[in-house]
């Protein structure tokens, strides 16, 4: 298995969302993870899926979420020319003695304290989710009290815009 | 993203309920007459109505003449002014999964939209078995369904249902409609999609309030399907790249499948076949796409085809699949179909390619237009190089046609054949009857034994295989064609799943004939059982012919009013079809009583390979030496895994 990062342009109206999803239960895909939005066009929101699929079962999720009415367009992120983040807020165990030592680790992961209490601290990380992967890593020791995580969003890097072009071909 | 339902209520829930109370016409504002507002409408200049009136125009703009439904509660409104329409003819039905394949039946044999209504809750969830059946089988049907008032939604409201969550995965696509403006354009939109690109069905769930309140109607309106796009046209590039692979070839064969019907490309196909004069299979949705009585016709492929059509697939080095989607039915063990065979896959549906089998030459369109360009692109390369020479491999297939037809062993003890029975039935009534049929044994042999020289004269549920789809989709399809004899070849199984909707025939005076393969069995079932559970017959006994009577199809006939007859000799076969032939007004039920061991043959068992083909039980076709090369020979068939 292989994971693969699909951008979904569809239409803003409700129902979309549980569509896509039953969509990829019902025919054995896994989400590995997703992402929902508007874009900068209002009508337009913009799904960030990861899939956990080989090649050939990618191109049968491609062509069944294109047969969707309201999908407007898919276009799969290569890594390389594509900008990936994922926000996680952590809230990790943090006394007088080891406060220090995990606000050693959010400057060296760039991450932000955004709540603070005298057993806890809860720290706010963006990145990729390898970064993410490894700042979770270093934090388990103190204990990990809870951990909420967003779905990857994704672009691809350059100047040209895939709404744009979507808009265009409507 | 908005949330689902909630913002919906936000934007037009309380406004719609106070507009409810003023829809309501009284004496100060009193409703506009059909007639009248039929005439403004048609001026195409904005009139008031209420939502369910802009429903009944918006069906009457989009030429609807038949819809079967049955009212209740929330779809209430609507029926109102159905009362009046002049053009739309409203055919109540007993059940509501009677009127869903009514609708299909009625698609399937004029290719129009077929038209089904139903109210919120239980009246929607009866419609999910044939939307699913449409949807497995490409039939273009919209299907109409009440909700309760959009403020209920949500509530566990009384005949609340979530139809348009339940039948996401059943539907081309669906609707939920809360705002009366909105009906106009999503009845356009819902018979756009139904009936364009791959056909398939749409819902239209419409809340009580939006039926009611007040709204104005113009038409046409407004398409917006910004993510709709099908593509009909094929890629010159990849016509001349399946031109190539045609010429190439020398064992090619067509392989054709429903897209061919719906595409109605019967004419291109048939010029296709005298220029290339490549052999034909035609899957059981493609029955009559060419006629039967063609040379070159091999006919059906699969777990039932024929010897002469399976293995033609399975020896080709080229499968030119036109509109078929490489069902498990058609393939049998996937790996081991047509192993040596290159691949081109035409559809119009790009999902489809691929999807089971690798395709060399992916096409991606119409089947029509598929047909005609790669008949062009053909012809040119003929012309430029004399084309491809399958002279050898037309001999051997045509060949094997004669050597192994389809046929059966008359009973011993002369008791009547169901085979005789439809092979009779097709010779009398003919090939410009429509044939309709259940789903099991007798839906096997109506395929085989039946001679189809027409396209949608044959219609049968394929894809989810519903038993019960006979006797609507038989009245749908009269509906549709009033001029036409319709057959509905049924089992005694599937006859009792759906037989109340003769009572709709007697009085709607739809006089479709009903031939009832009455074997006391649920006939296919108790075949696997026969061939592997050891004849043990699990719950397969009907108690419908042998032994008891339960019910008495004749009496249950003439219950309804209908003709009842009954038949259980083969001398007394011919007297009793021509009988039910003379009676044109009213519906005709037969009771074929039938020998109760007979099986259809051929047949692959489920999951191995299409190799193992059986022409009677334990019993391989006899190859000559030639043939037999490169066969592997059956061994012990690993039966059923399905």
């Amino acid at each position: 298995m292989s994971k693969h990062t699909l951008s979904v342009l569809v239409e803003n109206k409700p129902g979309v969302l549980a569509r896509i999803a039953a969509l990829f239960s019902r025919r054995g895909f896994n989400i590995d993870s997703l992402a929902v939005g508007e874009t900068e066009h209002a009508e337009v929101s913009r799904m960030t899926v990861v899939v956990d699929v080989e090649d050939l079962p990618l191109e049968q999720v491609t062509k069944q979420l294109n047969k969707l009415v309201e999908v407007l367009k898919v276009v799969e992120l290569e890594p390389g020319s594509a900008v990936a983040r994922q926000v996680m807020l952590i809230k990790v165990r943090a006394d007088a003695a080891t406060r220090s030592q995990v606000l050693e680790f959010v400057q060296v992961f760039r991450a932000n304290v955004v709540d603070v209490a005298t057993e806890s601290l809860t720290i706010e990380a963006t990145g990729t989710s390898e970064k993410l992967a490894a700042l979770l890593e270093v934090l388990e020791p103190f204990g990990v009290r809870e951990l909420v995580q967003s779905g990857v969003v994704a672009v691809g890097r350059g100047p040209r815009s895939i709404t744009d072009r979507a808009l265009r071909s409507a | 993203m908005r949330g689902p339902r909630p913002a919906q209520r936000a934007e037009s829930g309380d406004p719609i309920v106070s507009e409810t109370r003023a829809a309501t016409p009284t004496a100060l504002h009193p409703a506009p007459s059909p007639a009248q507002v039929a005439q403004q409408a048609r001026a195409k200049a904005p009139v008031e109505v209420t939502g369910a009136q802009s429903l009944v125009l918006s069906l009457e703009a989009m030429e609807v003449d038949t819809v079967f439904g049955i009212p209740g509660g929330a779809i209430l409104p609507a029926y109102d002014p159905l009362l009046d329409s002049v053009s739309v003819r409203h055919i109540l039905v007993r059940h509501e999964q009677g009127a869903g394949h009514a609708a299909e039946g009625y698609a399937a044999a004029t290719g129009r939209v077929g038209v089904c209504m139903a109210t919120s809750g239980p009246g929607a969830t009866n419609l999910v078995t044939p939307l699913a059946d449409a949807h497995m089988d490409s039939v273009p049907i919209v299907a109409i369904t009440g909700q309760v008032a959009s403020s209920s939604i949500g509530t566990d409201a009384f005949q609340e249902a979530d139809i348009r969550g339940i039948t996401m995965p059943i539907t081309k696509h669906n609707y939920l409609v809360t705002d009366p403006a909105d009906i106009p354009r999503v009845i356009a939109e819902a018979f756009h999609i139904a009936s364009t690109g791959r056909p398939g069905p749409v819902l239209v769930d419409i809340s009580k309030d939006a039926l009611q309140a007040r709204t104005t109607f113009s038409w046409p309106p407004k398409i917006a399907l910004p993510g709709y796009h099908p593509v009909t046209r094929p890629h010159g590039k990849q016509i001349r790249e399946a031109a190539r692979l045609v010429a190439a070839a020398r064992r090619p064969v067509l392989y054709v499948g429903g897209g061919v019907v719906r595409a109605r490309a019967s004419e291109e196909l048939r010029r296709f076949v005298e220029l290339t004069q490549i052999p034909v299979v035609t899957t059981l949705m493609a029955r009559g796409a060419l006629p039967d009585s063609h040379p070159l016709h091999l006919g059906m492929p699969g777990m039932h085809g024929s010897v002469a059509a399976v293995t033609a697939l399975q020896r080709s080095d080229l499968v030119i699949a036109l509109g078929a989607r490489f069902d498990d039915r058609v393939t049998g063990q996937l790996s081991t179909f047509a192993t040596q065979a290159k691949v081109i896959h035409a559809d119009i549906d790009p999902a489809e390619i691929g999807k089971n089998r690798i395709a060399q030459v992916p096409i991606v369109g119409d089947c029509k237009a598929v047909i005609a360009d790669l008949a062009e692109a053909v012809e040119a390369d003929m012309d430029a190089s004399g084309g491809g020479d399958y002279s050898a491999w037309r001999a051997r297939v045509t060949g094997w046609k004669e050597t192994f037809p389809v046929g059966y062993a008359p009973p011993e003890d002369g008791s009547l054949a169901p085979q005789y029975v439809i092979e009779r039935l097709g010779e009398i009534a003919g090939p410009e009857a429509v044939y309709v049929a259940g789903v099991g044994q007798h839906q096997m042999w109506a395929a085989q034994f039946v001679r189809y020289e027409r396209p949608n004269a044959w219609l049968n549920s394929g894809g989810l295989g519903t038993m019960g789809y006979a006797v609507p989709a038989a009245m749908g399809a009269q509906a549709g064609e009033p001029d036409r004899t319709v057959w509905a070849v049924d089992g005694d199984g599937c006859f009792q799943m759906t037989n109340q909707e003769l009572a709709t025939c007697v009085i709607n005076n739809i006089p479709i004939k009903v031939a009832v393969i009455n074997n006391s069995s649920l006939g296919m079932v108790r075949q696997w059982q026969t061939l592997f559970y050891n004849e043990r017959y699990s719950n397969t006994d009907l108690h419908t012919s042998v032994g008891s009577r339960v019910p008495d199809f004749v009496k249950l006939a003439e219950a309804y009013g209908c003709v009842g007859l009954r038949c259980e000799r083969p001398e007394d076969v011919d007297a009793t079809i021509r009988a039910a032939m003379e009676v044109t007004d009213r519906p005709v039920v037969v009771d074929f009583v039938v020998e109760r061991d007979a099986m259809v043959w051929p047949m692959v068992a489920a999951g191995v390979s299409n190799d193992l083909i059986q022409v009677a039980r334990d019993t391989a076709p006899r190859w000559d030496r030639e043939d037999s090369e490169a066969i592997p020979q059956p061994t012990d068939a690993n039966h059923d895994r399905g």
